[in-house]
């Protein structure tokens, strides 16, 4: 893992890429919207605006420490994120994946000059108060100002854990709760650029892919022996 | 014409409400409206339904992505794109891309080492690459260095116009287009390919501007294989190599230069971003790779008298897509992560188009794109839905065969490749179709092995025999016309390996129970020797897997057509009545499937037995799923091909 130093050299005076582009007669020429098309549909919307309508409801949640949140405005809004399920009474996927993140963080936080937003969401808000989870996130040595453990309501988590492609497929898997996704989301909101890994990857290589919504701040590629 | 995303054609009225109820859930969940909400108003039912009311009676949760998806699961409910008027808008023929001299690359000389020298415009190295063009390149009279023939592309974002009933799409591109140009290569005559990434940071929504360009099926040096995790950042170039040179060239063939029944003829190049590739390909990065030589000349008059490249010889890659409803914006389910589908065919990046041709013999070359469709292709006569409309294949994934096999139709899972023979002749004067007609409800598990019947499925091509006749000097194919001949493979394996793809318990892609890592190899190939794989599908979806380097014969449990018994031939006897779901596993190929291949159809809880050598290069490849969702998360492995190779059976 290079250090800080390394990573960040010369970054200061990047372009933004797309102004990498060459010489002036490569510049894209915008296509003529074809005369059957005119007028028929809404301008464009931009990719983070598209993305927050289609996936991330503003769905009131509570964290640990009872604080109420707003799921897209306190939680997603410019920040970068990464998200994962869990439940307070899991022993099973849960430990490993909370492990592993402890280890991504501190990976990050080495590596990364951008603070890095992990929520981890209960997919037993009826069971999971924040009492509860607080006491989950005590048992498991997570101290830390810019990791929150979510309930909310069942019928709004419920929605959020699809519209986050937490939920299986399969309606007797999904009904299964220790059988969770243990796949984590991560995102750069503004940038509208999001991923998903493997919760139970080794946690250097967990942190290789987090670092992917993180352009340029992070080194372009894994680390691979040659 | 209207579809439903499983491939069920609907009325115009029906899909007028599946569109109203679209828009109907855009504007409540614009409003702020929760599903409890919905419930409470009295509009949503527990099932998912909207209630009836106003055109609000189409299922509210339904079809994109998943089927069963009953509660707003990502991707539900997503996919009614815009009505598109078929069949106005030619199809698409992407140019053939041509070569620059040395002295006209943009940048620094290329150089056998990585340029690591920091690009003052951008404050990062010139290249991306981390390792030199591996040896011989440069000292072997072959492969010289830097190539004779030199290409410059640039990945950058463009407006393409895909249907006239849609806006421009922003899309990322080859040079501005999508399937990029052509690349058009000799057997024996080297390219390098100075590739740059120009693509902006505003991805519209999906997509990563770090790419890495894999060309399929080539027998390409690992580092110019555009191995996934060998990306490169925007700004920089990366210089790929490609010797066009025959396996064994190096090996077990080094006198012939190489053997010529290891020819490669219909490639493509895409881009292989770890994570990202399904983003990075649905939004345009891909393209055709077609391979000549002194047999497969490109010229009807010479060799194997294949139809003349590029006027009857004509690369068609297939994909679907789906759109917004509301901008008619291209969209990407991002949070699916089981495999999605569009309800929108295109050939060649245009929607449902229309080719005209001369009545007489062209050679086709398709490409199943993806990213999680299944396709069996038919040709269908508008005027005769019922009749088989034969006509020949001769290669499997873009290999030639040993010789032309009839059929009355091609699988294709995704990645999987066919040229085909068609001779239009019997057409003149009429209009025909190419029609999918591969029943498969989602993108997850892949077709259900049901075929609908002629007429019933997604037309993708119109096409319209109306140009006047011309000369046809291509051979008339037959089963007695030979190309290529198998290579042996009955040799003894040095090692034979076992891999079973699953999921754990808590949906997260297993190869033998590991998890994808690009940082070490899972296992050791030893370069040039022969292997034996045999794959296990656990799990009850398909997988279409492929194995970078050297194509791969399919020595047991290769399937075939999808569906009934009325439309095969003889050639497709081995796969009985019915649609090899299980016990083929033993089965030996024959027909189509006696080839060389570089992508095997796993069907649900199946084994297929593949054998293949490793030769001539070294460095690290991979092995993963090419439903590019499964890929993406992270149904693959690293393996490296090194001087002394392992032998663990189960890696």
């Amino acid at each position: 893992m290079i250090g800080r130093r390394g990573l960040f050299a010369g970054l200061a005076t990047l372009p933004v890429a797309g102004g990498l582009v060459g010489r002036a007669e490569e510049r894209k020429v915008a296509a003529a919207t074809p005369p059957r098309a005119k007028g028929r549909f809404a301008p464009p919307l931009s990719g983070r605006e598209a993305l927050r309508r289609r996936y991330f409801p503003n769905v009131e949640l509570t964290t640990s420490n009872g604080e109420k949140v707003k799921f897209y405005d306190d939680l997603l809004k410019d920040k970068i994120v990464v998200l994962n399920l869990m439940y307070a009474q899991c022993d099973g996927i849960c430990p490993t994946t909370t492990s592993n993140l402890k280890t991504v963080r501190k990976i990050l936080r080495e590596a990364v000059d951008h603070e890095i937003f992990i929520y981890s969401l209960t997919l037993k808000p009826e069971e999971d108060s924040p009492a509860a989870l607080k006491e989950y996130a005590r048992i498991h040595g997570v101290d830390d100002q810019h990791w929150s453990f979510l309930t909310g309501k069942p019928d709004e988590v419920d929605l959020l854990r699809h519209k986050l492609g937490f939920a299986d497929p399969d309606p007797e898997v999904d009904r299964d709760k220790s059988r969770h996704s243990g796949m984590l989301r991560y995102g750069n909101e503004s940038l509208a650029i999001w991923g998903t890994c493997q919760g139970s990857a080794e946690p250097d290589w967990i942190a290789q892919e987090i670092g992917f919504a993180v352009p340029r701040r992070f080194k372009r590629r894994p680390r691979v022996n040659d | 014409m209207y579809y439903k995303a499983d491939g069920e054609r609907v009325s115009r009225s029906r899909w007028k409400e599946m569109y109203q109820a679209f828009k109907n859930r855009q504007e409540l969940i614009k409003a702020g409206f929760t599903r409890r909400d919905l419930i409470q108003m009295g509009l949503l039912t527990a099932g998912g339904m909207l209630v009836a009311k106003n055109g609000l009676s189409s299922r509210a949760y339904a079809a994109w992505g998943s089927g069963s998806c009953s509660r707003g699961t990502t991707g539900c409910g997503n996919c009614a794109s815009p009505v598109t008027t078929p069949w106005t808008m030619n199809m698409p023929v992407p140019p053939v891309k041509q070569p620059i001299a040395l002295s006209a690359l943009t940048g620094p000389a290329p150089t056998l080492a990585p340029n690591n020298a920091i690009n003052p415009a951008t404050g990062i190295a010139y290249e991306g690459r981390t390792r030199a063009h591996q040896s011989p390149i440069g000292s072997h009279s072959a492969l010289p260095f830097p190539a004779a023939t030199v290409y410059q592309v640039r990945q950058r974002d463009a407006d393409v116009n895909v249907s006239p009933d849609l806006p421009p799409q922003r899309l990322w591109t080859f040079d501005g287009v999508s399937p990029g140009a052509t690349f058009v290569a000799q057997y024996g005559t080297p390219i390098l390919i100075r590739n740059y990434n120009n693509l902006p940071v505003d991805n519209g929504g999906f997509g990563l501007n770090s790419v890495t360009t894999h060309l399929h099926n080539g027998h390409t040096p690992s580092e110019s294989d555009g191995f996934p995790c060998d990306y490169f950042a925007a700004g920089q170039y990366y210089d790929q190599y490609y010797p066009n040179q025959l396996a064994g060239f190096l090996s077990t063939h080094q006198s012939t230069n190489g053997d010529i029944n290891e020819a490669l003829s219909s490639l493509w190049y895409h881009d292989h971003r770890e994570g990202f590739t399904a983003q990075n390909v649905y939004k345009g990065l891909l393209g055709h790779y077609i391979l000549f030589n002194s047999f497969d000349t490109g010229d009807e008059t010479t060799g194997f008298r294949l139809p003349s490249f590029p006027a009857y010889d004509i690369p068609m890659m297939f994909a679907d897509r789906c759109f917004d409803a509301v901008t008619g914006a291209m969209v990407f389910d991002t949070f699916n992560i089981d495999g999605i589908l569009g309800d929108k065919f295109m050939v060649n990046g245009a929607i449902q188009p229309v080719l005209h041709v001369h009545p007489r013999r062209y050679r086709l070359r398709w490409t199943n794109s993806g990213p999680s469709r299944f396709l069996q292709v038919y040709v269908t006569d508008p005027n005769n839905l019922s009749a088989p409309q034969p006509f020949w294949q001769i290669s499997n994934d873009g290999n030639l065969l040993p010789h032309p096999v009839q059929v009355p139709a091609v699988a294709l899972g995704v990645a999987e490749r066919a040229d085909v023979i068609i001779d239009f002749a019997q057409y003149a004067g009429k209009t025909i179709y190419l029609e999918n007609r591969l029943n498969q409800p989602n993108g997850q598990g892949g077709p259900t092995g049901s075929v609908v019947g002629g007429g019933q499925g997604f037309l993708m091509l119109k096409i319209v025999v109306d140009l006047p006749a011309v000369a046809d000097d291509s051979a008339v194919p037959s089963a007695s016309t030979s190309y290529y001949t198998l290579p042996s493979v009955s040799a003894s394996p040095r090692v034979s390996r076992s891999f079973n793809f699953d999921q754990d318990r808590n949906g997260q892609w297993t190869i033998n129970g590991g998890l994808f890592s690009c940082n070490s190899p899972r296992f050791l190939v030893q370069q040039n020797s022969l292997e034996q794989w045999n794959f296990q599908n656990g799990w009850n979806w398909s997988h279409p897997i492929h194995v970078h380097l050297e194509e791969h014969q399919v020595t047991q449990g290769a399937p075939g057509l999808y569906g009934s018994s009325s439309d095969d031939s003889a050639n497709y006897s081995r796969w009985g009545s019915q649609y090899c779901w299980s016990g083929c596993d033993t089965n030996s190929p024959t027909g189509v499937n006696l080839a060389r291949k570089d992508t095997v159809r796993l069907v649900p809880r199946s084994n297929a037995t593949i054998r293949m050598r490793f030769r001539d290069w070294l460095g690290r490849y991979a092995m993963h799923c090419h439903n590019v969702i499964h890929e993406d998360h992270a149904m693959m492995l690293r393996f490296d091909v090194a001087t002394t190779g392992d032998t663990n059976s189960r890696p």
